[in-house]
């Protein structure tokens, strides 16, 4: 907390970018976010969502596949058993913690530049956990019967075995969930009374009108709504840090050299800071240039950003280092050579570029330079987000591939059908963007508003010293 | 019919003429060709064309691209269901076609149960497994009329109730769908009395032409009842010349002892009182009709620590599963064999041997020496094997050697011989082929083999054929003779037939059916008693008759019940002779061993029969297709092996494809590196490439055959390679990767633990301090208490030849699928067990260990804290449960298993839908479907079945009364099986043995499978040259 407070003040003297650019006014905020929803659906979208919408398809086609013949279809096999289905899990749901982390941990740090991104970072915190939720239910060999994994009562009176991590996963990822979408949702009812009172369509204004639920903007309301909203935001904060944690016991509850390792809750936590900061710049620096928003997402956000991506991208390197450290130090053999076996082995190929994404492209983040040119931003931003895919490879597969036995060894390597489900669960975290930016303001009206007279006394005082 | 009985002028295919032979290049067929073709036929014309068309090989080809086999389905391309429904479909369709017998169907309970026939109970029944003629003896399990499984016979000596891995996937040939299921005539569907009446028109109308030559072809015989069959076939038409021969035949052996001895004998160890072994190239533990017994006496002697252990000097061509039990092994070209043997032969002072002397690496003197040394120290306690396919100079040499030594009689025991007519095989065969070619046979009957697949190329016994006029082919399968015979029948397999045959130490086993024929097959002397006197009768008939003749006044009914009982035949065995070497052979051998080392110079091929497939005959069988071959773990093909040595010089990496030409013949196939394999040379495994097959076999491997020559079926002199650019897939098992790397990281992490004799002599339990075993007491939990009984396993490294016989076993007995060899090649084999195979040492001679893995059953398992749903738990036996109906298939256990040892079900591999494949099935094992994870059970079913006979008595299960299937099947007895907790149990008294070892122990898993720590009891002075010379 203290951290962040100090890189605010200290890059705050020279010259510190203001949240929302000078010249606003509340109603200027609200006109220009909510044109973006009420406006005429331009052309571009159409493309967009229909490109996205086709790999939704390709989803279809590759799930309608398995269910009908078997987990076979994927690369699979003895000793390899987890593959793409749960490192594409993983990479989900690491995404999806950048918007929690905005809007609770943020909120109640008083972060106020949070404000202009929390709401799409939520958003893509849902889809993405919509995207990651597909994957345990079809990971399975008999993904019909994946709801044996819930404690429901049943004539046999058998509970899931408690002691699987896998049945933890099912109520960490489950809490996060609802927790999330209910954040969210109540985040935008304020902005739906004022999408409600906007729309000229009678379908938009009963719509609207249906989700505002009711709100007038009474102070009463006002009163109400903040106190829920911290509450929320309180709940919110620990399943930011419990529900990577809880993924990452998948792993470190496994006897296997490269998974079973205590670092693994803090060094998940952190990568999935990483990896959910990562997507929240590839969505930021795009819609921003393509709807104009730059008055609202200034450099300010970028700065921050790219600041936190780099502090987390050290941890993970933290991480890396501490593993080889402890295979060494641990004396183990089996971690020995896991470790040797990622530099040297088959799979080395991944592990040195996931230290060039991971470790060496975050390092561009000490130069302010890079920090403030969105292009740059865009690209390390992408380099974290195919390197935190390539962690998660390189954990499950490396750790597999070859462990005690050199009589089971293997190889892994993902089919056709592996990336199609892969691909089509990025065509469906598009296709949801989409709608989201076309149905709903991305950015919190509400919250800009309460920003912009902020601002204005800020800059006048600045102008005063 | 009567048209084309016409002698000489059958309407018969000429496949010379008519299909484009083997050897040419095919064209692909295309079904707008197909439409073309037959467009332009109408009537009787279009049948005729669309006969044809079905027997030429693109049709062939296009049918299979069409329903693309079972075993090479990959998940691209055909869909599994779809390919079910056309399974099911053209079963249903070959149903339909299938009239010949309508069989009585009583569908109703019994009214008078048949005593001792308790539904759901399986019944035993003795019988025997005849293989190139010997026998195993067999204990066959039947469920409700359906054998399902085949034991060793306990009371036979040369089984002791173990069995091979040919008898073990018998069952599944047995049920083998693609089976010939029908008797056709040239291409059409006929039935057994159409025949009956036209072979017997044929016999007449030959007859009255003169004197039938009639020539008749058998695999090697050792029954009596067919010999005597045979005989009165002989009787009736003088014309008649009965030839044997097997691919893998026993000449070299038969020429040997009929030169030593000057008479034809058989020749057997005995094992287990040879303190010292001497193997000339052979295989003893694992090849040939004795290596059952010999494995237990071997490991018999091998297991006493007490100072008499064994020990075996190996000199081989080809690496064996024998000599990874060696205590030393020397590696040499196949030509080298002799010279290596007349040299100790020499160093022995064996009278007339002579040192033909081109030994100049003085590391080989220095081993002759010693082990000529040990031998004589030895002397009537020592035993020089031949192997069964060293040239005759080393059988002469070895019968010299064992002479001299004083074995004979003690360790080697001379017999009358085993086969009912001992020839010259490879000679019978050139004097048949060359009668026919010359147009001297009118009728060829063919009886259970496949000549025209299984004979050397430099025969063409193909051409010959076609020139003989009536043709007659017996066989399970129309294979490649079939298609060019006038009439196949389909055989009855031995659990479908009556007859007997010989074990190797001569005692006549009896083979009884327990089913009746599924596909009316018929025996060979069924067949043949159509040309007797007395006319057809059936193998019963058949059988009874010959010993009811045999055995004279006895009553005969008692005895012959008795013998059915036990399997086989009491006081027939042959009797043991004493023989005495025959002046002036031992110098003869060494002469011409002179002769043929001075002009080795070019590389060696080296033919062996596959140790899956055999020699082809169990090409079509999927258990043993996919069953690793015991030293590559190569599945679903052969290779031409090769040592790391000659890869380096000529470049070869594995997989590479390389021609390989001999003389005139040349082979295109894949080459895989073998450590261990003598420089110099190559192994090529028979048994594969066949080119009629069904779906199972076909695209299996290169055919050997092509390159193999009559004159020497074991050995070519002179290969040429030739490297090509492309590669061929194999799909092995182990070693997915570096082979050094496994190699050094199975050394590090102290799986296969391994000492000497002297080492264990002076630290016993040494091999419990090569890991890092953590004191229970470590650990924060309470320990688990098993009260009762707690399972637990054994097994003995230092008796493991690596055999492959529990793995069938183990598949029989849990309905284990097989899944082809795209889905061994991408690592989802569905074996419960396995036998990790490792090198030690270095890789051109390294030390070539097997370590059987199964289920470990650990105390603490890792699978079971990660399972969501309970799926895996722990039985209060200690057993380690799989619960399939519960199993969601995470596959989280698997991951968590350091053994690697559990099985997914990634597709639906199990054919529920064929419908003789059901009847194949052991119906106390789940058959588990897809998305399901599997393992070793410990064989549950077998347990449970103990402990409801045990409470029924009000008793506790004894001892060795719950047998796994491994270990019921093992030869070496490597595998025990029992309850820890009794300490009297033998399972416990080897747990206490100082040897006892868990693998990964320091995992804190606590394994009730543990292994016994192997041994080798090496000779000084050897031992001192290998440190010298490292």
């Amino acid at each position: 907390m203290k951290a962040s407070e100090g890189f605010q003040t200290s890059g705050a003297k020279p010259s510190k970018p203001p949240i929302v650019a000078p010249g606003h006014s509340p109603g200027s905020v609200t006109d220009q976010i909510t044109a973006v929803v009420l406006s005429k659906t331009p052309r571009w979208w159409w493309v967009a969502f229909g490109f996205s919408f086709l790999l939704v398809l390709l989803l279809l086609r590759a799930l309608t596949k398995l269910i009908f013949e078997g987990t076979g279809i994927w690369g699979l096999n003895i000793p390899v058993g987890w593959g793409f289905a749960i490192i594409n899990f993983v990479w989900w749901i690491g995404i999806g913690h950048a918007g929690t982390l905005i809007s609770a941990i943020l909120l109640l740090v008083r972060q106020e530049w949070r404000t202009s991104i929390n709401r799409f970072a939520e958003a893509m915190t849902l889809f993405a956990v919509a995207c990651a939720g597909i994957f345990p239910l079809i990971h399975v060999g008999r993904p019909w019967l994946a709801y044996w994994l819930l404690p429901y009562p049943n004539t046999m009176d058998l509970w899931p075995q408690f002691r699987s991590p896998l049945v933890w996963d099912v109520f960490a990822v489950s809490t996060y969930a609802t927790v999330s979408l209910l954040f969210w949702y109540v985040g935008l009812i304020p902005d739906m009374a004022t999408l409600r009172d906007r729309a000229q369509g009678q379908f938009a204004k009963i719509a609207y009108g249906f989700l505002a639920m009711g709100w007038r903007g009474s102070a009463t309301h006002w009163h109400n709504y903040e106190t829920a909203y911290l509450l929320l935001a309180g709940l919110a904060t620990p399943l930011v840090v419990s529900v990577h944690t809880v993924v990452s016991f998948d792993f470190a509850v496994g006897q296997l050299p490269g998974w079973h390792a205590t670092i693994f809750p803090p060094y998940f936590v952190a990568g999935a800071i990483f990896a959910g900061f990562a997507m929240v710049i590839t969505l930021a620096v795009p819609l921003r240039a393509v709807f104009g928003l730059k008055d609202f997402i200034t450099t300010r956000h970028l700065q921050n950003m790219g600041k936190i991506l780099l502090a987390t991208g050290l941890i993970v390197a933290y991480g890396y280092l501490v593993e080889i450290f402890m295979a060494w130090y641990s004396g183990n053999w089996y971690e020995q050579f896991m470790i040797l076996n990622r530099i040297q082995g088959p799979y080395q190929k991944q592990w040195m570029a996931l230290l060039l994404c991971n470790v060496l492209a975050p390092q561009l983040l000490w130069f302010r330079r890079v920090r403030s040119s969105p292009l740059l931003l865009f690209l390390v931003a992408m380099f974290v987000n195919v390197g935190m895919w390539l962690e998660r490879f390189v954990i499950v597969v490396t750790s597999l591939h070859r462990d005690f036995l050199p009589s089971s060894w293997g190889m892994y390597s993902g089919t056709v059908w592996d990336w199609a489900t892969f691909v089509g669960t990025i065509g469906l975290f598009l296709a949801l963007l989409f709608l989201f930016i076309r149905f709903l303001p991305m950015i919190s009206i509400f919250e800009m508003r309460t920003i912009v007279p902020k601002q204005a006394t800020d800059t006048t005082e600045e102008a005063a010293e | 019919m009567q048209e084309k009985a016409k002698r000489r002028e059958p309407d018969a295919p000429q496949p010379s003429t008519e299909t484009p032979g083997t050897s040419s290049p095919r064209q692909t067929l295309e079904l707008e060709e197909v439409r073309r073709r037959l467009k332009s036929a109408s009537g009787p014309e279009f049948w005729r064309s669309l006969d044809e068309l079905a027997r030429t090989p693109e049709f062939e080809e296009l049918l299979h691209r069409e329903f693309p086999q079972q075993a090479t389905e990959l998940p691209q391309g055909v869909s599994r269901r779809g390919f079910l429904h056309l399974m099911g479909a053209s079963l249903a369709l070959g149903g339909l076609t299938a009239c010949t017998r309508q069989p009585l169907e009583r569908i109703v309970p019994y009214i008078e149960q048949p005593e001792s026939l308790i539904p759901g109970k399986p019944m035993y029944f003795a019988s025997a497994m005849p293989l190139d003629g010997f026998a195993r003896p067999l204990l066959v399990e039947s469920h409700m009329g359906r054998p399902t499984k085949v034991e060793g016979n306990p009371e036979h000596p040369a089984s002791r109730g173990a069995s091979d891995l040919f008898a073990q996937a018998s069952v599944l040939g047995l049920y083998d769908p693609e089976r010939s299921q029908v008797l056709r005539h040239n291409t059409r569907i006929s039935t057994w009395t159409i025949f009956a009446d036209e072979f017997r028109n044929t016999l007449q109308a030959l007859s009255a032409l003169g004197e039938a030559r009639i020539r008749i072809l058998t695999r090697t015989v050792t029954s009596p009842s067919l010999t005597s069959v045979i005989t009165r076939v002989e009787e009736a038409y003088p014309g008649t010349r009965w030839h044997q021969y097997s691919p893998v035949s026993r000449d070299t052996e038969r020429r040997g002892i009929e030169a030593a001895f000057g008479q034809t004998l058989s020749v057997r160890y005995d094992l287990s009182q040879a303190d010292v072994i001497l193997s000339l190239d052979s295989d003893f533990l694992t090849s040939g009709p004795g290596c059952l017994q010999y494995s237990r006496d071997f490991a018999g002697r091998r297991r006493s620590q007490d100072g008499t252990m064994n020990r075996l000097y190996m000199v081989e061509s080809s690496p064996t599963n024998t000599s990874t039990l060696a205590d030393h092994r020397l590696p040499v070209r196949a030509s080298d064999i002799g010279s290596i043997a007349a040299a100790l032969a020499a160093e022995l002072g064996v009278p007339g041997a002579t040192d033909t002397g081109d030994s100049s690496e003085s590391d080989r003197i220095a081993w002759i020496t010693a082990v000529a040394e040990d031998l004589k120290a030895n002397r009537g306690r020592c035993a020089v094997v031949p192997g069964d396919y060293a040239s005759s100079e080393v059988h002469i040499l070895a019968h010299a050697m064992n002479e001299w030594l004083s074995n004979l009689g003690s360790t080697v025991i001379l017999a009358e011989p085993v086969e009912e007519r001992p020839e010259d095989e490879s000679e019978s065969m050139r004097q048949l082929v060359q009668d026919m070619a010359a147009g001297e046979v009118d009728l060829l009957l063919i009886l259970g083999c496949n000549p025209i697949y299984e004979t050397p190329a430099d025969l063409d016994f193909e051409a010959a054929m076609t020139e003989v006029g009536y043709r007659v082919h017996l066989g399970l399968y129309e294979d490649e003779t079939a298609e060019y015979c006038h009439w196949h029948i389909p055989e009855a397999h031995y659990l479908e037939s009556w007859g007997d045959c010989r074990s190797f130490d001569g005692s006549i086993c009896l083979t009884q059916p327990l089913i009746e024929p599924l596909y009316g097959g018929k025996s060979a002397s069924e067949i043949l008693s159509l040309m007797t006197a007395d006319g057809e009768s059936s193998g019963l008939d058949l059988l009874t008759a010959f010993w009811r003749k045999r055995i004279g006044t006895e009553p005969f009914e008692g005895t012959w019940r008795k013998w059915l009982h036990d399997g086989f035949v009491s006081n027939q065995e042959g009797r043991d002779v004493v023989a005495t070497l025959a002046q002036g052979e031992v110098a003869k051998a060494c002469q011409s061993i002179a002769e043929v080392s001075g002009s080795e110079s070019g590389i060696e091929l080296i033919f062996r029969p596959d140790p899956t497939t055999y020699d082809g005959t169990f090409n079509n069988n999927g258990w043993l297709q996919e069953c690793p071959k015991p030293l590559t773990k190569l599945t679903w093909d052969n290779a031409a092996l090769v040592g790391p040595a000659l890869a380096q010089r000529e470049g070869l990496a594995n997989q590479q494809v390389i021609e390989l030409t001999v003389g005139e013949q040349s082979l295109e196939l894949p080459v895989w590196i073998l450590p261990g394999h003598p420089d110099g040379c190559l192994t090529l495994h028979l048994g594969y490439g066949r080119s009629r097959v069904g779906r199972v076999g076909t695209g299996t491997g290169f055919n050997a055959y092509q390159l193999r020559h009559s004159h020497s079926p074991w050995l070519a002199a002179e290969v040429r390679i030739q490297k090509t650019d492309r590669s061929h897939s194999l799909a092995s098992t182990q070693l997915h990767s570096n082979i050094e790397l496994e190699s050094r990281e199975s050394e590090k992490r102290h799986l296969v633990r391994v000492g000497t004799l002297e080492m264990f002599e002076h630290e016993p339990d040494f091999a419990q301090h090569m890991g890092h075993a953590p004191s229970p007491e470590l650990s924060l939990f309470p320990p688990i208490e098993y009260n009762g009984n707690a399972w637990g396993m054994s097994v003995d490294l230092n008796a493991c030849t690596g055999c492959n016989a529990c793995v069938l076993a183990c598949q029989a007995e849990n309905n284990i699928p097989i899944v082809g060899k795209e889905m061994v090649a991408m690592g989802r084999e569905m074996h419960w067990m396995r036998i990790d195979r490792y090198f030690e040492g270095d890789l051109a001679a390294p030390h070539i260990h097997h370590q059987p893995v199964m289920c470990m059953h650990c105390e603490k398992a890792p699978c079971e804290v990660v399972c969501p749903v309970q799926a895996t738990v722990h039985s209060d036996e200690g057993l380690n449960d799989m619960v399939y109906n519960r199993c969601v298939g995470t596959r989280y256990c698997s991951n968590n298993c350091p053994y690697k040892v559990r099985r997914f079900n990634f597709f639906k591999y199990n054919d529920t839908e064929t419908p003789v494949l059901k009847m194949s099935r052991n119906p106390d094992v789940t058959v588990r479907t897809r998305g399901v994870m599997e393992k070793c059970t410990y064989c549950v079913q077998r347990i449970n079945h103990g402990r409801i006979e045990a409470k029924k008595e009000d008793r506790e299960i004894r001892d060795g009364e719950v047998k796994t299937a491994c270990q019921q099947v093992c030869p070496a007895e490597a595998i025990v099986f029992g309850n820890i907790n009794d300490p009297e149990a033998r399972v416990a008294k080897l747990k206490a043995s100082p040897l006892n070892y868990s693998i990964l122990a320091e995992l804190g898993t606590i394994p009730r499978t543990s292994y016994l720590a192997k041994l080798r009891n090496p000779n000084h002075d050897l031992e001192k040259t290998r440190d010298e010379g490292v």
